[in-house]
């Protein structure tokens, strides 16, 4: 691993502490995916890791080879974008089949409609 | 020494992403509905993206985040298609 030694202290401080952060909140969201009991709780828990989980990596990622080369490497924002997009789009969607699943099946786990 | 500590840190995130990678694995298979598996499998989807973006900065290739972008796209289709048959039987009228 010769290109790890070329990186300086602050930064592979830096980047360290930024992936354990991610992997952490992610191992946290699916413990919550594992543990809830409802679709309804479930579909909340493994967005922490499509957030600030990934979050954190891509900027560990962008800063490890922006030091590493000298310059700004700035591709990661291309998944950033991605999953700021289409993660509330697909859960969005899930939850909205879901629902519709519940409803005409006339389970007793569907949330009551907003009261006003 | 900073060598060390990256290499440690690499490692332990691998572990634990290994292992949400596990649990997610557990709610595609037992279910109980299938809105359920379809959950377990866009976690596993951004969970994967994030493993290959550690093994990148482990091996110091570009590759991987390739490879990362990929998934993170495919996820997104499969996932969204998905939720789509659920909803209406179909994927495409």
């Amino acid at each position: 691993m010769t290109h790890l030694a070329e990186i300086p202290a602050w930064a592979a401080v830096l980047t360290a502490v930024l992936l354990l952060t991610g992997a952490v909140l992610t191992l946290i969201g699916t413990v919550g995916l594992l543990r809830f009991d409802s679709f309804y709780q479930r579909v909340h828990a493994p967005t922490l890791g499509s957030t600030l989980g990934i979050g954190c990596i891509l900027l560990a990622s962008m800063l490890f080879f922006s030091v590493l080369e000298s310059r700004a490497i700035i591709h990661e924002l291309l998944i950033t974008a991605l999953m700021v997009v289409t993660t509330p789009i697909t859960l969005m969607l899930l939850a909205r089949a879901a629902l519709y699943r519940d409803r005409t099946e006339g389970s007793d786990e569907v949330p009551p409609p907003p009261s006003d | 020494m900073i060598v060390k500590l990256l290499m440690g840190t690499i490692l332990l995130t691998q572990i634990l992403l290994v292992i949400a990678m596990a649990f997610a694995t557990f709610r595609v298979l037992r279910g109980p509905r299938a809105q359920d598996r379809v959950l377990g499998m866009d976690t596993l989807y951004v969970t994967a993206t994030m493993l290959l973006l550690t093994f990148g900065i482990r091996t110091g290739s570009i590759l991987y985040f390739e490879a990362a972008l990929i998934i993170a796209l495919l996820g997104f289709v499969s996932t969204a298609a998905l939720a789509k048959f659920l909803m209406r039987g179909e994927v495409i009228e």
